[in-house]
């Protein structure tokens, strides 16, 4: 009986692991001729990487050598391209006129990368990474001393690419349009964790970098031009930006094709003796990029072509990243969904970060940094369905713990664990160690036990842990942690504990911090981040930027929020003071842009009530051109300088109380704050300006200016508390910023100064400000320095610069939709 | 508490590319019904809602987002993106309604709440 014969276009990963499934079933089955169209045996794609690091060799990633094709009796047409295929006479057509017949036939084509249409594209020394012609390309570029590689794509294989090209002692940049690196695998934590370690190991991310030109000399690239106007210099460019499926063929041959070819759950496109398996495929309008799922495709392929039922459901993806030492892990909803919750656990001593996606009680995800290692068993509960509540408790710390406790309450299990069980990794300190000196020396709180023995000392991780051990040992009578409040439900740390760490640990962005400090949610919560935000721009003047997402809308668009959504604008008028022509300035605006009301606010100033948030550059525009800016009163931060007449015109005055409300205003304008600021300065005694209720306020007297701290007439009425009085204009001056910079640097935030002044005391602010005549020198240059970056017009920025121009227009108008009847 | 329900245009309407939106953050689309707050979350998702919160018509649009959350600017009830029912100690006091929106290519999509007579 002759075989029926059976033919494979592909001989990549898809065609060779369909025939060996094939093979395992039925060996006798099919006479097989495979066609490839690189020019030799088939290889392992994914395994690439390892060897544009140098890491593998060409030969270590072979997966079946010559003598399979021909122990198999199977013909390889190796680097012969074919031209068409045949349906109605069922053959195969290749270059040099080649036929041959089949009864069956599989197309597995793969897919090719995607090249984007950029200029220069087509200059020497660009390449994509998916071949190992492109892998001998990056290696020869690699050979010239001090060469330098771009690459385009943050995605997993053009972090690869890249970590490749750093092993072959490149200097690597990766250019990613995203501000997260995998971002279709990592949520933001993971990202910047990953960017770090990357960077360890000789790979500079540039993200949210839109490419806008390759650029070259004498046909051979130089360089990647940005639409910042960044040139970055380059001697090879990496095109690594994803793939598409390879479906040209089948297209030209008359098959039914969407984005690939079009499969159903047994593989057959839409000719019954053809079949179709791997990246060329779509499958249930899916299509897939990654090595697990054609394993799948491949296996129910075989099924089918021998007797059985293939029976494919589509896959469940999974992700890891091929760089040494840099353990990532990502399946499912990693980034969770509508009703998922978020299980999160950082170590930030090791470098750790998971999160498992519990939806309806079930793994639906998970994304490991640093630890990856139980990657395998989340997937496989994930793939299962398998119910976790019962161990939803430890689920985060892994697989061994969790098996380990399974059964027990973990109280019970604690209580059953043997004294030689480690506790704390950190330190070294098993449970006897921690039990015993409960014992011996009478502790009864987390403290005390960590003061003793050291454990949860370090990392924290143990932290709960050791919570139950002391419970535990003591029953009722452990004394649960007691202590400063948390700055919010994200994290156990106080505002305190964040702030110092930020200095001594010098963590330099959002997700630093919270990797740092252990926070358990991944981007933190409406109360901690523009808390954070705050934190950073204070401690790094200059230096940090800005998160706009992280301010309250007030802060973000420079203007009050009011009950129906409109905003309203209030222009500086330093010291109280203003002109007939910025009065006709502010006129004009009201008439022009029919604002609804305007009103003299408690600060000595005019607001414009009712402004619609799309009038606002251009009402700031206007403003500005009359010589005004913004009068920061959304801010936290200084707002008013409220003043009296003083000895300029009142027969009381005794200094001149508005000269110095101009200067403090105008050197003080623009400073971030933790709460609101107001400062007042009254020229006598009898106070017209009411400084003693504000955050910091002056009264003058014949023989210089009483400083006083600490009052408010908002949710409470307080009082200010005489803090000195100083001689001369400048020393007010001085003083007062040193005092405002030491509540900008000790306050929490939204802590108004006299909140802050009742809990660390009017002693305190005394010895540092008044009495250490140094400290208030280095408070004041710190205040002067920081100063140098905040005074920027935020109105100026985006009425004539454009900055953040979507901010204040629909980003869509759709048309009027049809009334419903 | 009235709950007000929409019918929705079954067309997608193109409204821009997924980075018009800031990273956590939120654009407004303007429609006959009023505006969308369409939100892109911190993992990169993106979730639209009629622009008011349920409470007194907050502009959702103008809060900060969180996780899959937004906290109303105006008396900081957070918002749950995916089902626009408010979360923590004001859950279940009304919603905002949800309206359809899908990535494609880069480019979000939305569907169009029309207006009902």
């Amino acid at each position: 009986m002759t075989k029926e014969k059976l033919v494979v276009i592909g001989n990549g990963m898809a065609g060779c692991r369909a025939v060996e499934e094939i093979l395992k079933r039925d060996p006798e089955r099919y006479e097989i001729a495979i066609f490839g169209a690189e020019p030799r045996v088939n290889y392992n794609r994914i395994m690439l990487s390892p060897v544009l690091a140098g890491e593998k060799t060409f030969d270590d990633i072979v997966i079946n050598d010559e003598a399979w094709y021909r122990d198999n009796g199977i013909t390889l047409h190796a680097g012969r391209w074919v031209t068409g295929v045949d349906l109605e006479a069922r053959k195969v057509i290749a270059e040099g006129g080649l036929e041959v017949a089949y009864d069956k036939l599989i197309l597995a084509t793969g897919s090719d990368p995607f090249r984007l249409p950029l200029p220069g594209a087509d200059l020497s020394g660009v390449v994509t990474f998916r071949d190992l012609d492109d892998v001998d390309a990056m290696i020869a570029a690699s050979a010239k001393p001090g060469a330098r590689a771009v690459v385009i794509g943050g995605g997993l294989l053009g972090l690869e690419a890249a970590y490749g090209l750093a092993r072959r002692g490149m200097a690597a940049t990766v250019v990613h349009l995203m501000d997260v690196l995998m971002e279709r695998q990592l949520d933001e934590s993971a990202g910047y964790l990953l960017r770090e370690a990357l960077l360890e190991r000789g790979v500079e991310t540039v993200l949210g970098a839109h490419s806008e030109a390759i650029v070259g000399e004498d046909g051979q690239v130089t360089g990647l031009k940005l639409k910042d106007g960044r040139t970055l210099p380059c001697d090879i460019l990496v095109m690594a930006v994803g793939i598409r499926p390879n479906a040209a063929l089948a297209k030209a041959s008359g098959l039914q094709v969407n984005r690939g070819v079009i499969v159903d759950d047994a593989m057959r496109t839409s000719d019954p003796a053809v079949f179709s398996v791997g990246e060329c495929v779509e499958h249930r309008g899916n299509c897939y990029g990654l090595v697990a799922p054609i394993w799948d495709m491949c296996r129910a392929l075989a099924e089918e072509l021998t007797d059985g039922e293939g029976a494919y459901q589509g896959s469940v993806l999974s992700t890891r990243l091929k760089v040494s030492g840099v353990d990532v892990f990502s399946a499912g909803k990693f980034a969770g969904g509508e009703g998922c919750e978020d299980i999160v656990f950082r170590d930030a001593a090791r470098g750790v970060y998971k999160r498992v996606v519990i939806e309806d009680g079930r793994v639906a995800g998970a994304v490991l940094f640093g630890d990856a290692a139980d990657g395998g068993w989340y997937f496989d509960l994930m793939k299962a369905g398998t119910d976790v509540a019962e161990i939803r408790d430890t689920i985060i710390f892994g697989q061994a713990i969790t098996e380990g406790l399974s059964g027990l309450d973990p109280s019970a299990a604690v209580a059953a664990m043997p004294d030689t069980q480690e506790i704390c990794g950190c330190n070294g300190v098993c449970k006897g160690a921690i039990t015993s000196a409960i014992t011996a020396q009478g502790l009864t709180t987390l403290d005390d036990v960590r003061a003793v023995t050291k454990a949860s000392a370090s990392c924290g991780s143990c932290t709960p842990l050791v919570e139950q051990v002391i419970r535990a040992t003591l029953g009722d009578g452990f004394k649960a942690q007691t202590g400063p409040k948390p700055m919010c439900k994200c994290t156990s740390h106080p505002h305190g504990a964040v702030r110092e760490a930020i200095l001594a640990q010098d963590l330099k962005s959002m997700p630093a911090v919270m990797q740092a400090m252990e926070w358990t949610t991944p981007d933190g919560c409406a109360s901690c981040r523009p808390a954070l935000n705050y934190y950073l721009l204070c401690a790094w003047p200059g230096e940090y930027v800005d998160d706009s997402q992280s301010r309250f809308i007030n802060e973000r668009v420079h203007a009050n929020i009011q009950k129906d959504g409109t905003y309203s604008v209030v222009p500086r008028m330093w010291g109280g003071m203003t002109t007939p022509d910025e009065l006709r300035a502010i006129a004009d605006v009201a008439d022009k842009y029919a604002i609804p009301a305007v009103k003299v606010t408690g600060g000595q100033r005019i607001d414009l009530l009712g402004v619609q948030k799309d009038d606002l550059p251009a009402v700031w525009a206007d403003l500005n051109a009359a010589g005004m800016v913004s009068g920061h009163a959304y801010a936290k931060g200084l707002r008013t300088v409220k003043t009296c007449v003083g000895s300029e015109w009142c027969r009381f005055g005794t200094q001149d109380s508005t000269g110095l409300g101009i200067k403090l205003e105008k050197f003080m304008w623009g400073s971030w704050a933790p709460a609101k600021v107001k400062l007042a300065v009254s020229g006598c005694p009898r106070n017209c300006a009411e400084s003693t209720c504000k955050d910091i306020g002056v009264i003058c007297v014949d023989s210089g200016y009483e400083i006083h701290v600490g009052g408010a007439a908002g949710l409470h009425i307080q009082g200010t508390q005489l803090l000195t009085k100083v001689a001369t204009e400048e020393e007010a001056i001085q003083l007062i910023s040193a005092v405002m910079q030491m509540y900008r640097e000790g306050g929490w935030y939204l802590e108004r100064i006299y909140k802050w002044m009742a809990r660390i005391g009017l002693e305190t602010i005394h010895a540092a400000t008044v009495e250490d005549l140094d400290n208030r020198a280095a408070l004041f240059a710190r205040f002067v320095k920081s100063q140098e970056t905040a005074q920027v017009d935020p109105w100026a920025e985006r009425a004539s610069k454009g900055v953040e121009a979507g901010e204040f227009k629909p980003m869509a108008t759709l048309p009027m939709g049809m009334a419903a009847e | 508490m009235t709950i007000q329900t929409f019918d929705i245009d079954p067309a997608w309407h193109d409204v821009g590319a997924v980075t018009d939106i800031p990273e956590r953050g939120s654009r407004r689309v303007a429609t006959a019904q009023g505006d969308v707050a369409v939100f892109r979350t911190g993992d990169g998702r993106v979730f639209a809602l009629v622009d008011r919160c349920p409470h007194k018509h907050g502009p959702l649009s103008q809060g900060i987002v969180h996780g899959h959350g937004v906290t109303c600017p105006l008396h900081s009830w957070v918002i749950d993106l995916a089902t626009g029912h408010p979360t923590g100690a004001d859950a279940g006091k009304g919603c905002t309604p949800v309206v359809p929106v899908r990535v494609q290519d880069g480019r979000v999509l939305l569907a169009q709440p029309v207006v009902a007579d």
